[in-house]
């Protein structure tokens, strides 16, 4: 799975929780949850389990605290993506 | 000491007969049921398989939600809650706050008995088998006891006290005495004021366990809710929310809203489970004290109540509340007021019950009629002997009348009672 997939597949995630269209549709690595997508902190462990469902992959705690913008948490999926490709 | 006058300018109800007032003012006209078979309360061995439960597509749904919210929503008070309350609040004209500053002169009491039963029962069966993270971030707000006024106050913005009371089945009716009390002493302009009930299995049978509901009408739900019958043999669960919009006269005049009734005094006490109260049975002398001291708040004389809306459930209780009521109205056999329950069509809507009865009185004070008891043909004679039959209309009756007295009872020897009037100038 490339970057773009990863990308595309966490946008389809992340539209049920953000009301920014624009920031959306504009999404790059660059964006940032809370300060661009106005997504309430409340929600990011639901994206993550969403993240966990869509690409069956288990992330930890450590690499969840970093989820906070989508450089970070495509970082962490393609991590979790290998790890699981190594396994 | 300068009190406020409080006067109601919106309602809200979803009810098993009704889940918008049109709907249900129509039902309640007619005597229409919301009383249904439960193929799950049948599959899980319950002794009684019937209960009242407001039907609700997901398109209504969807109209008070965003579709993340709905997508985690497990919560059936919640839904009922929001959308009696946020209907309320329409029907009475308010507006929405803006987007970031909040109603500092309007808040919520909004109660409930439980919340999010199911959504609990979710969570423990994910949290047993090991699987905590997967709870995500829904299960707290829909859990908590507050998760419904929270939920109200966020759609409308309130700013001013909100908060979630609990009196079991005297809840709704203390919300609006809450309320009632905040606005007449000037600490808010409007109060959304009502209650909220789950449905459903987990909420009904402790209930069913403790042998109060009936069993002996699963195969004819519409007469199963029998208040005052010679045949009640326990009432039927029901679940639902009704919302009332209490609001001082000034801001009501100042805004030109259309008014339903003032509210003019209550009052609320306890049995103490001394004199024959216990938890689960009402202390006379409290029950009577509370009816009185109602009248007394209200500034009015027993004589001056035209109709009361009772609590009477369909147990072998409803007699024990009769009489209390002629005691406290120190009343004769025929001069009686007429009398009437709302759970011979809905059941017994638990901490809602209060609340939706609540939104029928104003109803029939406004729209000046008296809805009739269902399913009482068979008149407990024991009733018979303390008023007069005529005392409990089983047809609709078309009357113009001034003050309704509502009172609820609950577990715990709770008693609310309130007093609504006509609304005249000045």
């Amino acid at each position: 799975m490339d970057k773009q997939e990863i990308l595309t597949g966490l946008r389809d995630i992340i539209s049920l929780y953000t009301e920014e269209q624009d920031a959306l549709d504009h999404i790059s690595e660059q964006t940032d949850f809370i300060a661009d997508l106005k997504i309430n902190s409340a929600n990011l462990v639901d994206i993550v389990l969403d993240i966990e469902e869509k690409f069956n992959i288990n992330i930890d705690n450590e690499s969840m605290a970093k989820m906070l913008n989508v450089k970070a948490t495509v970082e962490v999926i393609e991590d979790k993506l290998a790890e699981n490709a190594g396994k | 000491m300068n009190e406020n006058r409080v006067v109601i300018t919106g309602l809200g109800v979803c009810a098993p007969n009704g889940t918008t007032v049109g709907e249900f003012q129509l039902a309640i006209e007619q005597g229409i049921s919301g009383i249904r078979r439960q193929p799950e309360l049948e599959r899980l061995g319950f002794s009684c398989q019937i209960a009242g439960q407001p039907e609700l597509s997901p398109e209504r749904i969807a109209q008070y939600f965003s579709p993340l919210e709905v997508r985690n929503l497990d919560s059936s008070g919640i839904v009922y809650g929001v959308i009696a309350g946020l209907d309320a609040w329409k029907d009475a004209g308010l507006e929405f706050a803006s987007a970031n500053e909040p109603d500092w002169d309007s808040g919520s009491f909004f109660g409930t008995g439980t919340s999010g039963i199911d959504k609990f029962r979710w969570a423990i069966n994910k949290i047993d088998a090991m699987e905590i993270r997967k709870l995500g971030s829904s299960v707290v707000v829909q859990t908590m006891a507050s998760g419904v006024s929270a939920f109200i106050s966020g759609k409308l913005g309130l700013g001013n006290r909100v908060s979630t009371n609990s009196a079991a089945c005297a809840t709704g009716t203390e919300s609006v005495l809450m309320a009632y009390e905040h606005i007449k002493s000037g600490k808010a302009k409007r109060m959304l004021a009502g209650s909220t009930s789950d449905s459903g299995p987990y909420i009904w049978g402790g209930f069913d366990a403790m042998k109060v509901c009936t069993f002996k009408h699963n195969d004819a739900p519409e007469t199963g809710s029998r208040p005052m019958s010679a045949r009640a043999s326990g009432f039927v669960p029901g679940s639902g929310a009704g919302a009332l919009v209490l609001e001082s006269l000034d801001s009501a005049l100042a805004r030109n809203a259309r008014i339903y009734g003032e509210i003019i005094g209550g009052h609320i006490n306890s049995g103490g489970q001394r004199g024959g109260g216990t938890m689960t049975a009402p202390n006379a002398a409290a029950v009577q004290r509370c009816i009185t001291e109602a009248i007394k708040d209200a500034h009015i004389k027993p004589g001056d109540i035209d109709v009361i809306n009772g609590h009477l459930t369909a147990t072998s209780k409803d007699a024990f509340e009769i009489e209390n009521w002629k005691s406290a109205l120190g009343c004769s056999k025929d001069d009686f007021p007429f009398i009437n329950s709302l759970k011979g069509m809905i059941g017994h809507c638990i901490s809602a019950s209060g609340s939706i009865e609540c939104v029928a009185a104003v109803l029939q004070l406004h729209r000046e009629f008296v809805f009739p008891n269902v399913n009482c043909e068979d008149l407990n004679p024991e009733i018979a002997s303390l008023i007069a039959e005529d005392r409990i209309p089983q047809k609709r009756l078309k009357k113009s009348f001034n003050i309704l007295a509502k009172a609820s009872f609950g577990f715990g020897d709770v008693n609310a009672c309130l007093i609504f009037k006509k609304y005249q100038n000045g």
